[in-house]
């Protein structure tokens, strides 16, 4: 596969807004149509630049949540209380306007689909976009690593991507999802209601044994708590990728 | 609020980087200038509420990198950088 992000210097570009998608409450995916998109790898982002009327600019950084096979680029955005660009986003951006933005960046958080060892993915809230680019790059291409996703959420309303992870999971071809409710609970939930900890990673993770390729994503005390805990499994630190949102998530 | 809860990745860096260096920057190793060690620059940590940006060393803290911008000027300082292998 070409490696997009070996290249030259990165410019601003324009993207039509084609689709919005309320994935919950709070959380709208955008999918653009970016003219010359060179394609991405799953995990990377992309820069958001607002320009006010008076000159005033605002930058974000959101994580790819579309698969490098898909036809359009598609981001999804929290809106948060106090967030300037990404009450915009989820709040008054219409089909029709254009973005500006920058990308693809990033290769770090990124998951090579040649590499056969299977995906450890836990993301806490929003977190889980750059994965879910991972996991319909997996789907996309058919490919059969052993894949979970620990997905923490705050109550069952607020779980992105709900309905598409329950049918990517209902595939056969390797994947599962194992949410954690922290905050409320359907009745008759069986399954997790805590925030995550050690003893839930070490009933879900793979073992380290089966040397898996983990990949964490949400906000930074989320991500602190999960890669220190991986680790005190005996995951080898290099084998543990984090991407950090800040104190907020989104 | 706890400084460290602001804390981001080195991965929040690439898009100011990529203006800069014409190679994707966070699979770059760097070596830190204060204790020595060598990570991907994406590994390290970074901080970016503050005017600039900062990367910071993964185990001893020491500021790595700086990027600051005033109007249309970049500057960047890496005395906190021994080297970078791209």
């Amino acid at each position: 596969m070409a490696r997009a992000a070996v290249r030259g210097r990165l410019s601003w570009a324009l993207g039509d807004v084609v689709e919005l998608i309320d994935e919950t409450r709070r959380v709208r995916s955008i999918v653009l149509d970016v003219p010359d998109w060179p394609g991405h790898r799953a995990g990377q982002h992309v820069d958001v630049r607002l320009t006010a009327e008076d000159g005033y600019q605002a930058q974000r950084s959101y994580s790819i949540a579309s698969a490098p096979d898909d036809a359009r680029l598609a981001i999804t955005v929290e809106s948060l209380p106090d967030g300037e660009v990404s009450s915009y986003l989820v709040g008054e951006l219409r089909v029709g306007d254009k973005l500006e933005l920058r990308g693809p960046i990033g290769g770090y958080f990124v998951w090579d689909p040649d590499r056969t060892e299977p995906l450890f993915l836990v993301a806490g809230g929003s977190g889980v976009v750059p994965l879910m680019s991972m996991i319909r790059e997996r789907h996309a291409i058919g490919a059969t690593v052993p894949t979970k996703l620990l997905f923490s959420s705050r109550a069952r309303d607020d779980v992105i991507y709900r309905d598409e992870l329950e049918q990517l999971a209902s595939a056969g071809d390797g994947f599962e999802v194992i949410h954690t409710l922290t905050r409320m609970q359907p009745d008759g939930w069986t399954g997790y209601a805590r925030r995550v900890d050690t003893q839930m990673l070490s009933e879900v993770a793979w073992p380290a044994s089966e040397m898996p390729a983990s990949f964490v994503c949400g906000p930074t005390p989320f991500v602190e708590a999960v890669a220190s805990a991986l680790v005190s499994l005996g995951h080898p630190a290099p084998a543990i990728k984090t991407e950090r949102f800040g104190p907020t998530g989104g | 609020m706890d400084d460290r809860a602001l804390m981001v990745d080195g991965n929040a860096l690439a898009g100011e980087l990529s203006e800069v260096f014409s190679q994707e920057m966070t699979m770059a190793r760097v070596a830190c200038g204060g204790c020595g060690a060598v990570e991907q620059l994406g590994a390290d940590h970074a901080y970016i509420q503050a005017p600039g940006m900062v990367l910071r060393c993964l185990h001893c803290d020491q500021v790595l990198l700086v990027m600051t911008r005033t109007g249309d000027r970049l500057r960047v300082s890496l005395t906190g950088t021994r080297w970078m292998d791209l």
